[in-house]
């Protein structure tokens, strides 16, 4: 525990690390896998063709392989990325098409009879996806969103294979460390990522209650 | 998409608007690619005699990738096989009539599922050999795969015996069958058949995640294709740094592709099957097919 207090700082670096990095994927797969599932709904063919193919595409391919593209793929053509910013593109790019899933999952669940009758008043598309149908499917799918977003967090440890230094890299980088500090730091890595699970899990299922429609 | 209900129709104006909205779109999409092309071009990594080394046998590049996926196949198969089988244990032992049992398997279940399986891949690669027990790579990675997993497939298996009507239970007791043989006769097969397309998407979740042995340095694709570029590189510069890379990558993705049609077509008979036509009502462990779907609590 002695050794735990020493490397406290490090803990709680790796912890704010771990942390923004979700945070930042999540904003970007949030944004970006809400406007994925508005093409995939969209009139226009070509958009929900394309659309399709990005979920299908981010969907089957294992996280590990996204990250890999990002830090040693991507600067063979002279894009080069800081690691952090990586992890971030990495993590968000791939999360969004599960968002993407579950949005469109909501917006299949809202009753036909209410995108009926914002066309019969009058709203075009996007209109009644923003004002009608995108408003009733978010609060259909907070437990499943709630889900790709711990999933995330979760994810968010495969950073730590590409020079990231989140949370799980710690065990990597004291590994020099003896048999009781080692099992030290796998206990506080354990407990701060339940630190920021947990408190997800139970906001989400607030908000569940809070915002859900009876119907 | 049969009728669309949130769009009407397209008339003949918008039926030009969103022709025009294609084009316009399509040409952007082109000149991205286009963008990417003249920059791998720039590159030279377009050059016919750099690819050709993938095929090429006398470079040992062919027998490297194979080699490499089958180590990837090979821990895969493991994982798969024992985690469906502690799966079944946990999930029967979830649902036991002693309480230590549920309670235990239960404590299993919801530990492994709350905490990333990198960090239990680290805890088996880094930390015990502190206690004097040297896992090989392959060793560590298959253990966390199924320990997870394990935990995952346990919660499905649990839905699915959950889901069965209590009536064939009830039956099959009324027959004078004994516990053991009401669970393995009555309701496993059931419950099995009904929860297959989501057991084959964890499978493939299963499977993508065991691109996760790159960071403990088992000799699965991507590290292999790593390792192949390390030795490129003094010798010609990184000139097969980006081929080699896409190569990996694509097998990846093409082997994950196929395993998912094979799910989704065996979702689509269960569907048709009239014995499993409940599969609907069933409350799935959070959605199966995501990355890691579980969720660090189910209150």
């Amino acid at each position: 525990m002695q050794f735990l207090a020493d490397n406290f700082g490090l803990l709680w670096d790796a912890f704010l690390t771990t942390l923004s990095l979700s945070l930042l994927a999540g904003l970007l797969a949030l944004v970006l896998g809400t406007l994925l599932a508005a093409a995939r709904v969209s009139p226009i063919p070509p958009l929900r063709g394309l659309a399709t193919f990005y979920v299908e595409t981010f969907r089957n391919t294992p996280l590990t392989v996204v990250f890999f593209f990002m830090i040693f793929g991507l600067p063979q053509i002279d894009f080069i990325l800081g690691f952090f910013t990586g992890a971030v593109l990495s993590l968000g790019l791939y999360t969004a098409a599960f968002v993407c899933e579950a949005v469109r999952s909501g917006i299949n669940a809202v009753s036909a009879g209410q995108a009926e009758a914002s066309r019969a008043i009058g709203l075009t598309f996007g209109q009644s996806l923003r004002e009608v149908v995108l408003p009733q499917a978010f609060r259909t799918v907070v437990p499943p969103l709630g889900n790709v977003f711990i999933a995330m967090v979760k994810n968010s440890s495969i950073a730590a294979g590409f020079a990231t230094s989140e949370l799980s890299s710690l065990l990597p980088r004291l590994v020099n460390a003896d048999a009781g500090q080692l099992t030290a730091v796998l206990l506080g890595v354990v407990i701060a990522y339940m630190l920021i699970t947990l408190p997800l899990a139970f906001g989400v299922h607030r908000l569940e209650r809070r915002v859900a429609i009876l119907r | 998409m049969t009728t669309p209900v949130l769009f009407d129709v397209p008339g003949p104006k918008a039926k030009a608007r969103i022709r025009i909205g294609t084009v316009i779109g399509a040409l952007l999409i082109l000149g991205l690619i286009a963008l990417v092309l003249t920059r791998l071009a720039g590159n030279g990594q377009l050059d016919g005699q750099r690819w050709a080394v993938l095929f090429d046998a006398r470079t040992g590049v062919p027998q490297t990738l194979g080699r490499t996926l089958v180590n990837t196949l090979e821990v895969a198969a493991v994982g798969m096989v024992v985690a469906t089988l502690l799966g079944l244990l946990l999930a029967v032992g979830r649902l036991s009539e002693h309480a230590a049992v549920r309670w235990l398997a239960g404590l299993y279940i919801e530990f492994f599922r709350a905490i990333p399986l990198l960090v239990v891949i680290f805890a088996l690669y880094f930390v015990l050999p502190k206690y004097g027990i040297r896992p090989s790579a392959f060793q560590a990675l298959a253990g966390g795969l199924i320990l997870y997993n394990s935990a995952v497939l346990a919660e499905i298996f649990r839905a699915g015996i959950l889901s069965i009507d209590k009536g064939q239970r009830e039956a099959a007791l009324g027959l004078g069958m004994r516990k053991s043989q009401v669970m393995t006769l009555v309701l496993l097969p059931q419950a099995t058949r009904r929860m297959l397309p989501v057991l084959i998407a964890q499978l493939v979740v299963l499977l993508k995640d065991s691109s996760l042995g790159f960071i403990i340095g088992y000799f699965e694709l991507l590290r292999g294709a790593r390792s192949l570029v390390e030795f490129f590189t003094p010798r010609f510069g990184s000139e097969y740094t980006f081929q080699l890379y896409v190569a990996a990558g694509l097998i990846y993705i093409v082997i994950n592709v196929l395993l998912s049609q094979v799910a989704k077509y065996i979702e689509e008979r269960t569907r048709r099957s009239a014995k499993a036509a409940a599969v609907k009502d069933v409350a799935l462990p959070a959605d199966a097919p995501m990355g890691d779907s579980s969720t660090a609590s189910t209150t």
